[in-house]
């Protein structure tokens, strides 16, 4: 009858970039790459690194339903209402790529509840080197793999190492350990990406974050100017 | 032979002014328990037979409190027509009206087919407790053909409307993974009351086989699978006394 | 109509989020009902029977132009579970943006304008339908064959089972979903109240219990 629904505008139709109210909503910036390679972790810092400045919310998409939610709330990187959480019936690329509903529902939802947003991070789950995310769904997409992973993937190739509008190379500090060779590394993206940017990592570091910071802060200039 | 029978109760808030036996359907007013006036069904034959229509209507005007009980099992038997059973229960329950519908289960004998219909009309301001349990064949027996269907409107719109369909004759699926996994007791246990508008039941898990989920409107219901009559009494016995104490 | 907008519409490609979720089969799985092909057989012919047929009648009679709102109200009643009637609004809400992009129009318009946080699925799924000029029945057939179609991709991906015994399992009901499709497209012209509610109370009650747990795959 009349319990379950509660009334406000209706829902926008595609990702355009001025919501219905007529404001421009926020920029969205997705996050994919492999299992382990410190997606979450980024975005974590990122949230540290940002929030005095911007008004930030996180979507992530689990195989299992809250892990990464639930980490960056363990980590009280955001209040718990600037998170939510997509389910992704097993399967994180296609809620990124192929069927974005749900995730556009999730975005749309954080503006309405908590907005005004200027930023949105999507993060996916971890997936392989082909996920990438729908234009429908981000604005620009940050790849993370790490040097741990081996330091043959930037030559691998595949979507997400190739057109991702930033890569990052993560867990610099452990190049040493497991014989991981970055200029290698580097090298073979460069062949990949051509102009597109690299930025080599490391969360524990000096720099930490700071470098991936400053890039989504001139991504957000330019959403805004 | 079959036959054809309608019992009528009309309850008010100062007496019975309607207490219509018919046929199998037996009515008699029995002892009041707290402040309901009391009927109890009396099964005077075992009914309903196959190519029987039976009806049973119960009215409870403004401010009336009526509970309604059966004396034992409703048995549904073949008969000797082949024909479809029918049994109706027509239930109407006016402003600030109660009605505690509270009857034995029904039983799904091998070889019966009856078409069960429940149809409530309740006020804004009435409260309805209705208990519904299925046992699909006597013990240790097969299944009777059972479709059954319970609507329940409020203020003239829809709360409630539910159908069920087991045994030979229903289609296909209806003893599987999704329905019933060869559970041969369902039961139902539907309280509806104007204070849920304001403040709703919370969802609660009974068990691996039972829950109770607060409806759309001012209402829960309960909607619980057992192996038999006895444990699905359990389940829905303990919401009762948790939740309607008296 | 058009037989290719049929085909579109029914796609499991369609991007309106059914691939999130299980159809019940993820709980079945867990409870130990569903472990092969031939279990997943007599789940989807379950599901079909009872929630199927009821899906099937609101979005025929969505697709034949009844009221959209009345048939919520009427959806609302023929699901108890708070869990299913927030996966239905959830997945409702998410046909409705695909369906008014790729079939606009006034009426999918003020269904959104009216249930902002959605309407049941069938009832936007049938009203897709009509935007696209396909009648009572092919949207009757849509919501059936979802009802079905659900559980056995869910089931490939929880048991690993071969997904060609799975797509047999599908074929195999082609009999019973013309059934109910078309048993669905008839209910729809006696009305909103007559028609079917066919219910299954395992679906229910495990729909609670999943929506509950802390770790699964599916949404629902």
């Amino acid at each position: 009858m009349h319990l379950d629904h509660a009334n406000d505008g209706p829902a926008a139709v595609s990702a355009d970039a001025v919501r219905p109210d007529g404001k421009r909503r926020a920029l969205r910036i997705g996050l994919g790459g492999p299992v382990g390679s410190g997606k979450t972790a980024t975005v974590a810092a990122l949230c540290g690194e940002l929030r005095d400045q911007l008004s930030i919310a996180v979507v992530t998409n689990d195989i299992y339903t809250r892990e990464d939610a639930e980490f960056l709330l363990r980590h009280a990187v955001l209040p718990p209402e600037r998170i939510q959480a997509v389910e992704t019936g097993a399967c994180p690329h296609t809620a990124i790529r192929d069927d974005i509903s749900a995730n556009l529902e999730a975005v749309e939802d954080l503006e309405e509840s908590v907005g005004p947003l200027d930023l949105i991070l999507v993060e996916s789950g971890g997936d392989n080197l082909t996920a990438t995310f729908s234009k429908g769904l981000v604005d620009a997409q940050i790849f993370v793999i790490d040097v741990a992973g081996g330091d043959d993937i930037p030559r691998k190739g595949g979507p997400g190492v190739t057109t991702a509008d930033l890569l990052v190379i993560n867990k610099t500090d452990l190049a040493p350990h497991v014989g991981s060779d970055l200029r290698r590394m580097a090298r073979d993206a460069k062949e990949q990406r051509g102009e597109l940017p690299v930025l080599f990592t490391s969360l524990k570091g000096e720099d930490g974050v700071g470098p991936v910071a400053d890039w989504v802060r001139a991504q957000f200039a330019a959403w805004t100017a | 032979m079959s036959v054809e029978a309608t019992a009528r109760i009309v309850a008010t808030r100062d007496g019975l002014p309607v207490l219509v036996s018919d046929g199998p359907l037996a009515v008699r007013r029995t002892r009041a328990t707290g402040p309901y006036t009391r009927v109890t069904v009396v099964g005077a034959m075992s009914a309903p037979l196959g190519g029987d229509r039976l009806a049973i209507e119960a009215d409870a005007g403004e401010g009336a409190r009526l509970l309604v009980d059966s004396a034992a099992a409703t048995v549904a038997l073949p008969g000797r027509s082949p024909e479809q059973a029918h049994y109706d229960v027509r239930l109407t329950v006016g402003e600030n009206a109660e009605l505690r519908w509270l009857p034995e289960q029904l039983v799904s004998a091998y070889g019966s087919d009856l078409r069960m219909r429940t149809r409530v009309e309740l006020a804004a301001t009435a409260r309805l407790v209705l208990r519904e349990e299925q046992i699909l064949g006597r013990y240790g027996e097969q299944s009777g053909t059972l479709a059954s269907r319970l609507t329940v409107h409020l203020a003239g719109r829809p709360l409630l409307d539910q159908e069920l369909g087991y045994g030979p004759g229903a289609p296909g699926g209806w003893d599987g993974p999704a329905v019933l996994a060869g559970h041969r007791a369902v039961g139902q246990l539907l309280v509806v009351d104007p204070q849920f508008e304001d403040k709703p039941a919370e969802p609660q898990l009974l068990g691996e086989t039972a829950t109770l989920m607060p409806l759309a409107g001012p209402a829960f219901l309960v909607t619980a699978v057992a192996p038999d009559a006895r444990q699905l009494r359990c389940v829905l016995d303990d919401v009762l006394q948790a939740r309607l104490p008296g | 109509m058009s037989r290719a907008a049929l085909l579109v519409l029914a796609d499991g490609r369609f991007p309106a989020g059914g691939h999130a979720h299980s159809g019940g089969a993820e709980p079945a799985v867990k409870a130990g009902r569903i472990r092969d092909a031939r279990d997943l057989a007599e789940f989807c012919r379950g599901r079909l029977h009872t929630t199927g047929l009821t899906a099937a009648a609101l979005a025929a009679a969505a697709a034949l132009g009844l009221d959209p709102l009345e048939l919520d109200d009427a959806a609302d009643a023929r699901t108890p579970s708070p869990a299913l009637r927030a996966t239905a609004r959830k997945l409702g809400r998410q046909m409705m943006r695909a369906a008014r992009s790729t079939w606009p129009g006034a009426e999918l318009d003020a269904l959104a304008a009216a249930r902002p946080r959605g309407a049941h699925q069938p009832i936007v799924l049938g009203l897709a339908a009509r935007s696209a000029g396909l009648g009572p029945e092919d949207a009757a057939h849509i919501a059936a064959y979802e009802t079905v179609s659900g559980p056995a991709t869910a089931a490939v991906r929880l048991l690993s089972l071969d997904p060609f015994e799975a797509t047999a399992v599908l074929a195999r009901l082609a009999p019973d979903l013309d059934q109910i499709a078309e048993r669905a497209a008839r209910a729809a012209h006696d009305g909103i109240d007559a028609l079917p509610a066919a219910s299954a109370p395992l679906l229910e009650i495990t729909a609670q219990a999943h929506a509950a747990w802390p770790v699964r795959l599916f949404a629902s």
